[in-house]
């Protein structure tokens, strides 16, 4: 079982989380001028790495706060968890 | 190669079996193909066999990271059903269903198909009305589907609790669905193809694309360059991977998705029985286990291993279904990557590279197409063009927003 540590609350049991896929996507600050590509990219199209993912976990079961977390996909150890608007932690992986 | 039959059974009975063929051969990659497919589970095999028997292109190379089957054609519960809610999907699994039904005669191997029925359970007012939608849609595809009431269901299977925690209302059933065996699929595939001249070509991993000019022209392996005029990507758990190794992205994230098999036990289950919002189904194998499939876990994953909430929530629906396996045990459990995209439904599509093709995203559930997606991916191949049964299944439906949203696409609940 996974443990992981929300930055409101601290470290937890995985199953009081939900993860809600890859972070740091940018919103489109222009959405009338995104073309079909650009809008399609932005919805449905990820990053999948096997290794270091930027991803962001809702403590559903806790606080309800959201974070974003730097996991290796790989080992699932989770290198760091960080508050939103934080900027991503550069991993050595 | 050497037909299998009552003869040859026979006559090597005589040698106590010691002079049986190798089912395939084990050769050196050559320097050049006309088709070189990336992957060799079922999916990939059986491109190249109906690349080599119906296309007549037989100048294939299958290229296989590990052992042939050895992923998740070796890992998944052995599920055959074509019961899907819309048309595209109908179209595909059902082309897979019927090669499943001569699929032994076809290969000469025996892949054990069994259309023994598949039972869908419907727990509460909405798994009511989601398969009434499903299952008149399936009908008015012309693929067998039939309501049964609880009594029915009871009538099938016996020793289900129909008053428990997750009372049974209503069920759909596809009298044609069933299991198959899983490896034997992947070696039949591979002795047919080998036997019309395909290389089978096992631990040798892909570790780059060579690409000209927006075009593929071959594969970079850990045996070497291999040059190719095509090639066909079939790979499960990887697959962005290797579009990331030639410079796309796909509409894909990849998690853990969880099976486990009890001790083996006289036959009591000749259903399959699916249930999709307690995230449980169940299968009895030939060798006497129940074979039971588990959820995914809700994060990107390449552990190859699942969470152990995941199979608590799984088996405790299975013991309150059928109190009578509450004191078996599990002999194995095991975890295997899935390809899953936004609406569930798979990938096959050409690539922003020239003559690069990829079948994947098949999900929590691609056994069952397993001849029908290789056919179509075939065909595709060969002509240069998706097969139209394959169309709808580009990977730019993403941009267009012609999603196919399969919510039936496995039993667990999306």
């Amino acid at each position: 079982m996974l443990l992981i540590e929300c930055p409101w609350c601290g470290l937890r049991d995985q199953t009081e989380f939900h993860c809600h896929g890859e972070a740091h996507i940018t919103r489109p600050l222009d959405p009338d001028s995104l073309s079909d590509e650009e809008w399609g990219s932005y919805v449905f199209f990820r990053n999948n790495p096997k290794g270091l993912h930027y991803e962001r976990w809702e403590h559903s079961h806790g606080c309800r706060r959201w974070f974003n977390a730097a996991r290796d996909t790989v080992t699932d150890h989770v290198y760091a968890t960080y508050k939103p608007g934080v900027a991503k932690p550069e991993i050595e992986s | 190669m050497n037909r299998y039959s009552i003869f040859s059974l026979l006559r090597n009975s005589v040698n106590y079996h010691q002079d049986w063929q190798r089912a395939w051969r084990s050769p050196d990659p050559k320097r050049e193909y006309d088709v070189v497919i990336v992957g060799g589970g079922g999916h990939g095999l059986a491109t190249a066999y109906y690349l080599a028997k119906e296309c007549g292109i037989s100048n294939v190379a299958v290229i296989e990271k590990g052992w042939i089957g050895g992923g998740n054609t070796g890992r998944n519960t052995t599920i055959v059903r074509s019961n899907y809610l819309y048309d595209e999907s109908a179209g595909i699994y059902e082309h897979a269903l019927k090669l499943w039904e001569n699929l032994s005669q076809d290969l000469n191997y025996n892949v054990m198909f069994s259309p023994r029925g598949l039972l869908h359970l419907a727990h509460n007012v909405h798994d009511m009305q989601e398969i009434g939608r499903r299952g008149n849609a399936i009908r008015l595809n012309g693929i067998d589907s039939q309501f049964l009431t609880p009594a029915q269901v009871k009538e099938m299977v016996p020793f289900i609790n129909l008053e428990c925690r997750y009372p049974v209302m209503g069920a759909l059933l596809q009298p044609r669905g069933g299991t198959a065996r899983h490896d034997a699929v992947a070696w039949g595939y591979a002795r047919a193809a080998d036997a019309m001249g395909v290389d089978i070509i096992q631990n040798c991993e892909v570790q780059g694309f060579k690409i000209e000019n927006n075009t593929v022209t071959g594969v970079e392996t850990s045996r070497g360059s291999i040059s190719a005029k095509k090639v066909g990507c079939v790979v499960a758990g990887h697959c962005s991977v290797l579009a990331d190794m030639a410079g796309f992205r796909l509409p894909i994230e990849s998690v853990p998705l969880q099976a486990l098999v009890s001790e083996p036990i006289k036959p009591i289950l000749d259903c399959v029985v699916m249930s999709g919002s307690v995230h449980a189904y169940i299968s009895q194998s030939d060798k006497g286990e129940l074979v039971i499939g588990a959820g995914s876990d809700l994060y990107n994953s390449y552990s190859q291993r699942g969470s152990f909430d995941v199979i608590e929530a799984t088996v405790g629906p299975v013991v309150e279904l059928y109190p009578i396996f509450s004191r078996m045990k599990m002999l194995r459990q095991w975890g295997g990557i899935v390809d899953v995209t936004v609406d569930r439904s798979p990938i096959l599509t050409k690539t922003p590279v020239n003559n690069m093709f990829f079948n994947c995203g098949w999900g929590t559930g691609g056994f069952k197409a397993t001849p029908g997606s290789g056919n179509v991916f075939a065909h595709s191949i060969a002509r240069g063009d998706m097969h139209p049964i394959a169309e709808p299944f580009s990977m730019y439906r993403f941009i267009s927003g012609a999603l196919i949203d399969e919510g039936a696409a496995a039993a667990v609940a999306h």
